[in-house]
């Protein structure tokens, strides 16, 4: 076998010759201050930092706080349903109606604006886009900074929110309801609206970055994939966050003032208010899966050891959809009293969002045609997506087209669609990068076979939870019931099931990663073989992440790779330039802005 | 938890279920269904060979390359515009079908037929009030069989949407402007026996709201009664005419029970979104405008003007029934009200006749030969003009 000869050949290169093995120069941890640090000087020290690592190491603990506290709403509303009685969360019926209609509210408000739209960028982004780039930081590191800071200040305002009178209009504010509901819109609306600078901080500073720090030798068709569905998440970000803010400010108007913007008593037009809030948040739908669908392309060909399959396709595919899901909101609102044209122009733009998609996913499988495939936890993970996503995906189909739509709208089949895109796509593909990106961001490694078991029980209670949601919403089952007729049962039933399942399966993968770092083994610094930047500095990385300029070469070429049993992962091989090999690589030296 | 849980496991019913499992209920109901559950099983059809064609792959690529000494993986192209063109245009005609056939089944939704039998259509916090031609208001929605009917709907609230699953129908109630939905009841509802002249009917199909509209919004259902050929005329006829031996009560109860009263309303004392009907008849309650006595006066302008004297402790949230009720509608809500206060008991009349004929009602002989002078539609005769604004 040629291969098995190459890698044997390396091995023996670099026992003739450790100096062409690259290891990268060990320095102190980002994570650790220099010792004598007092204990207040210590917490300014992440407080305050302008590292953009602790910065998304704090991101990263404030989102998993934001998820567990999303995933407990969602477990008072599926155990409300176990029954068809709204008995579980109140005294009387209509308390236990209340109490569920806030749980869905603030479940839904706080995964979307609090946890899945900042997950993968503003966590992993920010922790692994300027190592990707070879760089030392963002372009701004003080706006990155007020960005977390931003975050910080809306979760206080949800955390109100939800201490006060709660909040119990649906994530989405539709109108008149919000403006006449008693609860508390204003903190929460003032919460979103503070959450979407810190999103637009985050956008503009990796637009930025992208632009004028991708080192010498790195064109914009060497970036890795990462950086393309981050850099097309960023402009979505900086383009379509403004719109939302407006809409809220126009809200609070209507609320506080009534100026009749959306009453049409007043002149003003309630379904005026779903066109704007949409035209936010269906970007905001690929806000969350661009970046997700970037993770997959990172970690696909690393666990295949193959170069991926169409990078070009899948560089413009993420661009084609940051632009096409500009232009299809109208089809959240296929039964609203939107025009037919309106209708049938957002259903023909709907379907051919679906393309770009599609390529991606064809582009994946090729990548694992003849591949190496090692299933390792992140690679479960990739793969666990592709099934979940493929479904999600898929059953868009039904609801892009209008004749099919008009049944299933606003019932359970759309709860089971958008669950099985953002959870089954964008949580999944998180937590495969969270996995995947573990050991350089920690320095340890976790337990491979509980972190394994973790992910299957987590796919395999998704599945429980919410492939029988599809059946309800055919048969009929409107969302956002506290109550329903007997004949649901039997299905709300396995997902309440599914949900406990997918439960213990999150705090497992949870409890693997966190006892990693107190008794994981020592990370080397490429664990996985991957060729990208970020893996070329020390696990975990020193505060200016490069100690010497990495070299840029292919980001998805692993020829040069060899498993090191003494490192305990793997090394990179330098060519013989004395044998007159060409220099395929060269010193990343950052462009000057 | 509650003991239901346990009572209700999901085992003992698995078999039974997924034996019995279809997509749909209620197939076959609407003239225009058949064309939406086949667009469905045909999208189903392609999504589930897309899926076998990715996963299958995805599972053969790791069962035949999976990591093991000895295997390594091999250098293939990178890229193949041939490929990514054909992934990206195939694909690209099935979407297309899909939208051309979910395009044509859409207009077929969207424009009902000229002569379609037009019923208003008014959503409110939480109940359905459906207005006939000739000024009859029924809690549920009934429908001749075989002709076509047309929803004109409107809010008095917030939004709300009318869905009947069964008829594969849905569309938005919204304040200020009216909306239109139609449908073709093409049979009747598995457990009904099409002989429906009374409120206490069982049967029909499921109407839901799906359009979240706060506390009420899972109990804001009604029903679709499908009458027989022949019927739907004289049970329209029935329903304005109310029996003179009937119990006004009785009457007042069941109205409760229909027209979205007992959403906010108990009558066992204890407190909901409104106070409780039980016991307060003739006390002196203190309101937003003072201390006043709950009597008849009270009670009908707290129905047609609720925001006028707001009890205390309780939010100003009910929407008007100005319009909506007619006077014998709340004069029967009134006698169910006194009749919840056991001071009341004996004193209550035990039919319309005793208590002076139903109001504004004639007697029983003249009213039906009124009501057959009215403008009764028949399913032959199919258009009949709304009479009754819902904004009235």
């Amino acid at each position: 076998m040629i291969s098995q000869s190459r890698e044997h050949s390396l091995l023996e290169a670099i026992a003739a010759d450790p100096s062409r093995k690259v290891t990268p120069p060990v320095g102190p941890s980002y994570l650790t201050n220099p010792p004598g640090t007092g204990f207040w000087q210590g917490v300014m020290s992440w407080v305050f930092t302008l590292d953009h690592k602790r910065i998304g190491v704090m991101y990263l603990c404030g989102i998993m706080f934001a998820f567990l506290l999303g995933g407990l709403q969602a477990g008072l509303v599926r155990f409300e349903l176990w029954d068809g009685t709204p008995n579980l969360l109140g005294q009387t019926e209509q308390q236990a109606q209340d109490a569920y209609n806030q749980a869905f509210t603030l479940h839904g408000a706080i995964m979307t604006f609090l946890f899945i739209i900042p997950s993968i960028p503003a966590a992993l982004g920010n922790i692994f886009l300027p190592m990707m780039l070879g760089a030392k930081d963002v372009a701004f590191p003080r706006m990155n900074l007020a960005s977390f800071h931003l975050w910080c200040g809306g979760a206080m305002f949800f955390v109100a929110t939800l201490l006060t009178t709660g909040l119990d209009t649906g994530w989405t504010f539709y109108t008149p309801y919000s403006t006449t509901t008693s609860t508390n819109v204003i903190l929460a609306t003032m919460g979103v609206f503070i959450l979407g600078f810190s999103s637009i901080f985050t956008g503009l500073n990796f637009v930025v970055t992208v632009n004028t720090m991708r080192p010498k030798g790195m064109t914009w068709f060497k970036m890795p994939l990462f950086l393309w569905g981050i850099y097309s998440t960023a402009i979505i970000q900086v383009l379509a966050t403004p719109v939302l803010a407006i809409t809220l400010v126009l809200l609070l108007c209507e609320r506080t003032m009534g100026i009749g913007i959306f009453d049409p008593a007043r002149g003003g037009d309630p379904v005026l208010y779903q066109h704007f809030f949409w035209f936010y948040s269906h970007p905001a739908v690929y806000i969350m899966i661009l970046p997700a669908m970037a993770i997959i392309s990172e970690v696909i060909p690393v666990f295949c050891r193959k170069h991926i399959f169409g990078y070009s396709f899948i560089a413009y595919s993420s661009v084609a959809i940051a632009l096409l899901g500009f232009l299809v909101w109208g089809h959240h609102m296929f039964t609203s009293t939107e025009s037919k044209l309106a209708a049938v122009i957002f259903s023909a733009l709907t379907f051919s969002v679906s393309i770009p998609s599609g390529i991606k996913v064809f582009n994946w499988l090729t990548t694992m045609y003849k591949g190496s495939i090692r299933l390792a936890t992140p690679m479960c993970y990739a793969l666990s997506f592709l099934f979940l996503f493929t479904i999600g995906g898929l059953t868009g189909l039904f609801l892009g087209a209008l004749a099919v739509d008009v049944h299933l709208h606003d019932t359970y089949f759309v709860v089971a669609h958008f669950h099985y895109v953002m959870m089954g796509g964008t949580l999944i593909a998180f937590l495969a990068g969270v996995h995947y990106w573990w050991p350089k961001a920690f320095g340890v490694m976790y337990n491979e076979l509980w972190a394994r078991v973790a992910c299957l029980l987590v796919f395999v209670g998704f599945n429980l939870t919410f492939f029988p949601q599809f059946i309800l919403g055919t048969q009929g089952m409107p969302r956002r019931y506290a109550g329903y007729k007997d004949e649901f049962q039997f299905f709300h039933q396995l997902s309440t099931s599914g949900f406990v399942v997918l439960g213990l399966g999150l705090f497992l993968a949870a409890g693997v990663l966190i006892a990693s770092l107190f008794n994981g083994r020592k990370a080397p610094a490429n664990p996985w073989g991957a060729a990208t930047l970020e893996w070329k500095c020390c696990s975990p990385p020193t505060h200016h992440n490069f100690i010497e300029q990495p070299w840029v070469g292919e980001p998805y070429v692993y020829d040069d790779f060899v498993f090191d049993p003494d490192e305990g992962g793997y090394v990179e091989v330098i060519p013989d330039l004395s044998r007159g090999a060409k220099p395929a690589k060269q010193p990343a030296e950052p462009t000057t802005v | 938890m509650h003991g239901s849980m346990f009572e209700t496991s999901p085992l003992l019913p698995l078999a039974s279920r997924l034996f019995e499992f279809s997509w749909f209920r209620d197939s076959g109901a609407d003239k225009q269904a058949a064309q939406v559950d086949w667009l469905f099983y045909a999208i189903l059809w392609i999504c589930v060979a897309f899926f076998v064609l990715i996963i299958g792959a995805m599972v053969a690529f790791v069962a035949r390359y999976y990591a093991r000494p000895g295997h390594n993986a091999e250098h293939t192209p990178h890229h193949n515009n041939t490929l990514e063109a054909a992934w990206s245009i195939f694909p690209g005609f099935i979407v297309l079908w899909i939208f051309g056939a979910g395009f044509i089944g859409y207009l077929d939704l969207r424009n009902p037929p000229e002569n379609a039998y037009e019923i208003q259509v008014i959503a409110k916090k939480w109940n359905w009030s459906f207005v006939y031609p000739n000024g009859h208001i029924d809690a549920d929605l009934h429908v001749p069989i075989d002709t076509p009917v047309k929803l004109v709907m409107s809010s008095d609230d917030v939004l709300h949407s009318l869905y009947i699953p069964a008829f594969r129908v849905k569309m938005d109630c919204v304040p200020g402007r009216y909306s239109t939905l139609w449908f073709e009841a093409s049979k009747l509802a598995p457990e009904d026996d099409g002989d429906d002249v009374n409120w206490t009917d069982e049967g029909g199909f499921d109407l839901f709201c799906t359009e979240y509209c706060g506390q009420g919004h899972s109990s804001m259902m009604a029903k679709v009664i499908v009458h027989p050929s022949g019927t739907f005329g004289p049970w329209l006829e029935k329903a304005m005419v109310w029996p003179e031996d009937e119990s006004p009560a009785a009457r007042g109860e069941s109205l409760y029970k229909k027209r979205g009263c007992s959403q906010c309303h108990s009558v066992d004392g204890t407190s909901g979104t409104g106070p409780s009907f039980k016991g307060t008849y003739g006390t002196q309650q203190l309101t937003s405008a003072g201390e006043i006595k709950i009597d008849e006066n009270y009670l009908r302008e707290s129905i047609l003007n609720p925001m006028a004297k707001i009890r205390d402790g309780y939010k100003g949230v009910m929407p008007s029934y100005q319009g909506q009720l007619k006077d014998n509608e709340i004069a029967a809500l009134i006698w169910f009200h006194k009749s919840l206060n056991p001071e009341n008991a004996g004193t209550l009349p035990a039919t319309w006749t005793e208590a002076g004929g139903v109001p504004g009602q004639e007697t029983q002989g003249e009213a039906t030969s009124d009501a057959s002078t009215a403008p009764v539609p028949d399913p032959a005769a199919t258009d009949a003009p709304a009479d009754t604004d819902p904004k009235a």
